[in-house]
């Protein structure tokens, strides 16, 4: 079992956790076209290596930026998203 | 090629099996393919095959990072069904079933396919209405498939906990009975050994680097090996698709995850189905050596890696000791993962993307080794047309952006 950093709450078990989206892709502004609004809902892309990640400790219901490799699982930063 | 026949393999182990021939020959990269496959698991090896089978494209290269049939081909538990809900995927995987019936005829190599019959598990009277709208929707789709009642079931599978203070009680499930495994090896082997014989060149040890394009056409690839020149590029690459087509700003809905598998130490015969749980989402078979194998859901926590996690490991055994106590005594002898795409809704990516030239075969999640025929047949169908199958083109790319989404997941109430 990995600890996840909650930034609210400490180190809590991965458990309770749930992954939400990879962090970064701006809505559209404006009245954006089909493609636009296609890529900002679904374009994962499921970054290899360091990646910055919204994810929702269950226990506390707050989201958060996670930054972790998605290789090899190591976590390097956990940022409140408010 | 020498064709194998009963005669052959008497002959062979006449003499202490000592002088096989190798199965198909170590390829060396030339400089220009008239359609290069980047993948060489089933799904890539597959298309180098019917591309030259039907559609006679025999200047073709298939490049595997490692060793043929060693990613997801050689790390999923080997079931093969369309028990699915939505009539586009029953089309495509219903295809992949019909071709897995002749495989082993077709490629002259026993893929050891045994059709034992699927029984998808129900615990409550809610999903027993779920069983009988997917058994429906298989009837109206044409493929066998139909709802099992409590007696049944639980004489397919006796083992199942019927106590009086079990969690997950039988109440039947949906049947399939042309649902089933098959060897895993052998099909990526059978298929490397046609496609050898027709020409293919199947480079092992060879990863592509970067994908070549120019003035929005693809004109090769970057390998370990060097450059390569094609204006027909197929990517068959799974959990990899992403790290190749996004330095090219291909968009693709996917997020990849571990997929874990087990196997028990072997045991005498216990059980003669393939069995999926709604209950506790663990299924299982039993292999032909007597092991279980066991498979559960995604792990939760995206990955590239390959080692899998323990609160799934936890999830599925214990959903597994729920259903059958009696194993409880049973030793895992491995335990592994594979990565797999994820798209949001379970269906896979086959089709066009970015550059003129590049066709797709991702998305197949934690379900692409049940379609590898069809994923061949119908990526070779792309790279050899340059256009859609009638099969493939509800599964372009471009539902994320009509919104033609085929939410299996949904669909279906089950966990891919």
């Amino acid at each position: 079992m990995q600890l996840f950093p909650c930034p609210f709450c400490g180190l809590r078990a991965e458990a309770e956790f749930h992954f939400a989206t990879t962090a970064g892709r701006a809505r559209p502004e404006g009245a954006p076209d089909d493609v636009a609004w296609a890529r900002y809902l679904y374009g994962e892309d499921a970054p290899k290596g360091l990646t910055t990640e919204i994810w929702l400790h269950t226990t506390c219901g707050e989201y958060f930026l996670l930054t972790r490799n998605s290789l090899t699982r190591l976590i390097t930063g956990s940022e409140a998203l408010r | 090629m020498k064709r194998h026949s009963a005669f052959t393999l008497a002959q062979q182990a006449l003499r202490g099996h000592k002088d096989w021939p190798q199965t198909w020959a170590k390829g060396t990269l030339k400089p220009k393919y008239d359609a290069v496959v980047i993948g060489g698991g089933g799904h890539g090896l597959a298309t180098a095959y019917y591309l030259a089978k039907t559609h006679g494209i025999t200047r073709v290269a298939v490049l595997e990072k490692g060793w043929i049939g060693g990613g997801n081909t050689g790390r999923n538990t080997t079931v093969i069904r369309s028990n699915y809900f939505y009539p586009e995927s029953v089309a495509l995987y219903d295809l992949a079933l019909r071709l897995y019936e002749g495989l082993s005829r077709e490629l002259n190599y026993n893929i050891m396919l045994s059709q034992r019959g699927m029984l998808i598990a129900a615990h409550t009277p809610a999903q027993m209405e779920i069983c009988a709208r997917i058994a429906n929707a298989m009837q109206i789709n044409g493929v066998d498939g139909r709802l099992m009642d409590a007696q049944e079931a639980t004489r397919r599978v006796p083992l199942a906990n019927q106590s009086a203070d079990a969690r997950y009680r039988l109440t039947g499930g949906i049947w399939q009975d042309r649902a089933g495994v098959a060897r895993h090896d052998a099909v990526a082997w059978g298929y490397a050994r046609a496609a050898s014989a027709l020409g293919v060149d199947i480079i092992e040890n060879c990863e592509v680097i970067d994908i070549i394009v120019e003035a929005g056409c693809v004109t090769g690839v970057e390998t370990t090996h060097g450059r390569v020149k094609t204006s027909a590029l197929g990517l068959a690459t799974a959990g990899a698709t992403t790290g190749l087509t996004a330095p090219h700003g291909i968009s693709l809905p996917i997020q990849t995850y571990a997929l874990q598998a087990f196997v028990s130490e072997p045991v005498k015969p216990v059980l003669d189905t393939v069995l999926l749980y709604l209950g506790t989402g663990t299924y299982l078979s039993q292999s032909d050596k007597g092991e279980l194998v066991i498979g559960g859901g995604l792990d939760r926590v995206p990955t590239h890696g390959k080692t899998g996690n323990l609160p799934m490991q936890e999830q599925i055994i214990s959903g597994l000791l729920e259903m059958f106590p009696a194993f409880g005594q049973l030793k895992l002898l491995r335990q592994w993962a594979g990565v797999v795409d994820v798209v949001p809704d379970s269906s896979p990516i086959l089709g066009p993307a970015g550059p003129k030239g590049l066709f797709l075969n991702c998305g197949w999640g934690t379900g692409g080794f049940k379609a590898i025929p069809a994923g061949g047949t119908l990526l070779a169908h792309m790279l050899a047309t340059g256009g859609h199958h009638d099969i493939s083109r509800p599964f372009d790319l471009t539902r994320f952006i009509t919104g033609r989404l085929i939410d299996e997941a949904a669909g279906s109430g089950i966990a891919h």
